[in-house]
């Protein structure tokens, strides 16, 4: 059969069900069989935005999300998606149209050396040059993508190559000699661990996105619970704990909550749970120079990379938490928790809104009230994001966002795909109108393939982070100022998505239940007054 | 400090732009590097020698391991290590100063390549500093042209890095 007949074979073989993506000349061999399929291709309105759908695909899934584009313009397009996903650690597998193989290097129409740019942001990328190796190389990029520290994995294949002929043969298993990731803890680092628990009265888990990746929840609230432990989330572990659990503390970091950070400033103890730490999450940690510190990773060069390590354990989180789990006696730590109570029991006062806004703050609470218990948020970048972060509830629900990158623009497009991933899940994306501008493009994506997902827009016409930090520094804000942005209720309408304005806390319960009613997607615009700051 | 890297990786196109890629995006800094085919035609040895304290020769080592054509990675500490590189030099050289060079080649143990009426070409497989302090006693007579490869470096005793 030919390659292109192949590398459908390849994803059907693969288990895939759903691939997002942008058609083009180059990669057009491919998507002739793909019709032929029942692989359901969801036809995004910019490459960029089937790159981040495939990741809020592959987060709610746990398999790699596939996303497809053509040469040049089209895989440069997928870049951001992909960096954004290596940031992350998000499987993904993109799949590339390239130019004839014969032409490779002569600058012709539509060509860009697509794996030497991506190099920086992908785990492994390959660019198929034999119709034999293709089966195995999808095979290998599924699996790299997959395991270990999961990541986004590239094949750019040429179109010449893509009419060749090759046996469909889907290997079961790859065998990489240079790629072994280690899946369980070193016991004697396992035993230093328990020991390093036993010795702690102010212990503290700092859990992050890894307990996703790994599926780990479960381990995470035993273990937190037969410790007596408090936790405290980083920006990607958000809801990797029941958000209602009494040793729930919130999110540390720069934009963290002051319970969390409090706790990460006192303990003596910090057990970081598949947490790499990025800077914004660090500054929480000043001054912690006699806490010992346990790093578990899957990744060994996260551990002591950006902070301090006194134990650290390389492996799966769910294995590691599970060893763990098996050697740590039950525990109490009262008076600690008592003291983090005493800090989260400060009630902090809400600005009140002008007239003609709502407090972003109180409409999230409102939004609380009314999603079901395992819905699926999606928050953008800025402002939105740490709103809904810090305010958002979630007990059996989900959080997504592009934490590492801060891709504006990844709301909507996460949404719909992770909205494909689990249909029967509210998912609701929330964004600023700046962010909203840089994605709108995709409501025809929800409306053409029948994606019930709501969007939810805090309007303050002003791109209110950047501004915020601008007056801190600067003290006056430049470029900054949305106007000349339209009615988005109006947008809305205009693709044949329903549209409701708040513009007063008192409406924002009934919009969210026509909102979330509606068997249709569906836009709020949420009017903000631009003096909101991101930590509320 | 400087730090030499033995890396095993295997032997196809893009890899070596993989791994300085890596130092590059990472502001590591690579002194030199040197890359060859191992008696395995299916995997290179990369040399680096790379500049940094401890924690980052770690992150060095760490990332490179990441990278899914890198087979093997190791940092030797230097005295355990046999070093060598390999320079040629195109001096002046009259026919009066043919004596002279010739005898700073002897001591060296330099060979000498190549000769024409007014340069000679001189070459001597060395560990750095024996390499700079040749090139210093060159100097005086004028050096037209120099090429310097890389270092390479092999463990010595018993221990050896393969597959």
């Amino acid at each position: 059969m030919t390659v292109a007949k192949a590398m459908v074979e390849c994803l059907k073989a693969e288990g895939v069900r759903h691939v997002f993506g942008y058609p083009g000349a180059a990669i057009c061999p491919f998507y002739d069989e793909l019709i032929a399929s029942d692989i359901e291709h969801i036809l995004v309105r910019h490459e960029v935005n089937g790159g981040h759908a495939a990741s809020g695909y592959a987060r709610m899934t746990g398999k790699a999300g596939v996303c497809i584009a053509t040469s040049g313009p089209g895989a440069l397009n997928l870049i951001t998606a992909i960096a954004t996903a290596y940031m992350d650690s998000i499987p993904i597998v993109a799949i590339t149209g390239q130019v004839n193989s014969d032409q490779i290097g002569r600058d012709v129409f539509q060509e860009a050396d697509i794996t030497g740019s991506a190099e920086p942001f992908v785990k492994h990328s390959y660019i198929v040059k034999d119709p034999k190796s293709i089966c195995d190389t999808i095979k290998k990029a599924f699996y790299i993508a997959e395991t270990g520290r999961p990541g986004p994995v590239l094949i750019d294949v040429p179109q010449d190559v893509q009419n060749m002929q090759c046996e469909f043969f889907y290997p079961d298993k790859v065998e990489i000699r240079s790629y072994k990731p280690t899946t369980e803890g070193n016991k004697l680092q396992i035993k230093r661990a328990a020991e390093a628990f036993a010795k702690a009265k102010r212990p503290l888990i700092c859990a992050g996105g890894g307990v996703f990746l790994s599926n780990a929840k479960e381990e995470l609230k035993e273990l937190a619970h037969k410790c007596d432990m408090p936790v405290i989330n980083t920006m990607m572990g958000i809801s990797n704990i029941d958000m209602s659990d009494p040793l729930y503390f919130g999110m540390m970091g720069m934009h963290g909550v002051k319970p969390a950070n409090y706790a990460a400033s006192q303990c003596d103890l910090l057990i970081l749970l598949g947490a790499r730490m990025g800077d914004r999450a660090v500054t929480a940690l000043g001054g912690l120079d006699e806490t010992q510190i346990i790093h578990i990773d899957i990744d060994p060069a996260e551990i002591g990379k950006n902070v301090r390590v006194t134990t650290p354990v390389v492996g799966n989180i769910k294995t590691i938490t599970q060893q763990l789990l098996e050697v740590v006696p039950e525990m109490k730590h009262k008076e600690w928790l008592d003291e983090l109570n005493g800090v989260r029991n400060v009630e902090r006062s809400v600005p009140e809104a002008k007239p003609g806004t709502v407090c972003p703050k109180l409409f999230i609470q409102e939004l609380n009230k009314h999603i079901e218990k395992d819905a699926v948020i999606v928050a953008d970048v800025g402002c939105n994001q740490i709103w809904t972060a810090n305010n958002i509830r979630l007990t059996e629900g989900r959080f997504l966002t592009a934490g590492g990158m801060g891709t504006m623009g990844y709301s909507l497009p996460a949404a719909i795909g992770a909205k494909k991933a689990c249909p029967g899940r509210q998912v609701v994306a929330l964004c600023g109108d700046g962010s909203l501008q840089m994605q709108f493009m995709e409501l025809a994506t929800a409306l053409q393939h029948g994606i019930n997902v709501k969007l939810v827009v805090f309007v303050n016409n002003d791109l209110g982070m950047v501004r915020e930090l601008q007056y801190r520094i600067y003290g006056r804000e430049i470029a900054v100022d949305l106007t000349g942005s339209p009615c988005f209720d109006k947008i809305a309408e205009a693709y044949g998505i329903k549209a409701e304005n708040v513009t007063d806390i008192s409406q924002a319960g009934a919009a969210i239940t026509n909102m979330l009613a509606s068997e249709k997607p569906y836009l709020l615009q949420v009017f903000v007054d631009k003096e909101v700051k991101a930590i509320i | 400090m400087k730090h030499t890297i033995s890396i095993l990786v295997e032997n196809h196109a893009g890899v070596l732009a993989r791994v300085s890629g890596l130092f590059a995006r990472r502001a590591y800094n690579i002194d030199s590097l040197a890359v060859g085919v191992t008696a395995d035609e299916n995997v290179s040895r990369i040399t680096i020698v790379a500049d940094g304290d401890e924690h980052i020769l770690e992150q060095i080592l760490k990332q490179l391991n990441k990278l899914i054509d890198v087979i093997k990675v190791r940092a030797v500490n230097e005295n355990e290590l046999l070093t060598r590189e390999l320079v040629l030099v195109k001096v002046n050289c009259t026919p009066a100063q043919r004596s002279e060079l010739i005898s700073i080649a002897k001591i060296t143990e330099a060979k000498i390549s190549d000769i024409s009426v007014n340069t000679i070409t001189l070459e001597l497989s060395d560990y750095s500093n024996k390499i700079k302090t040749f090139e210093e006693l060159l100097r005086p007579y004028g050096i037209k042209e120099i090429v310097r490869t890389g270092t390479v470096a092999i463990q010595r005793g018993s221990a050896s890095l393969t597959i």
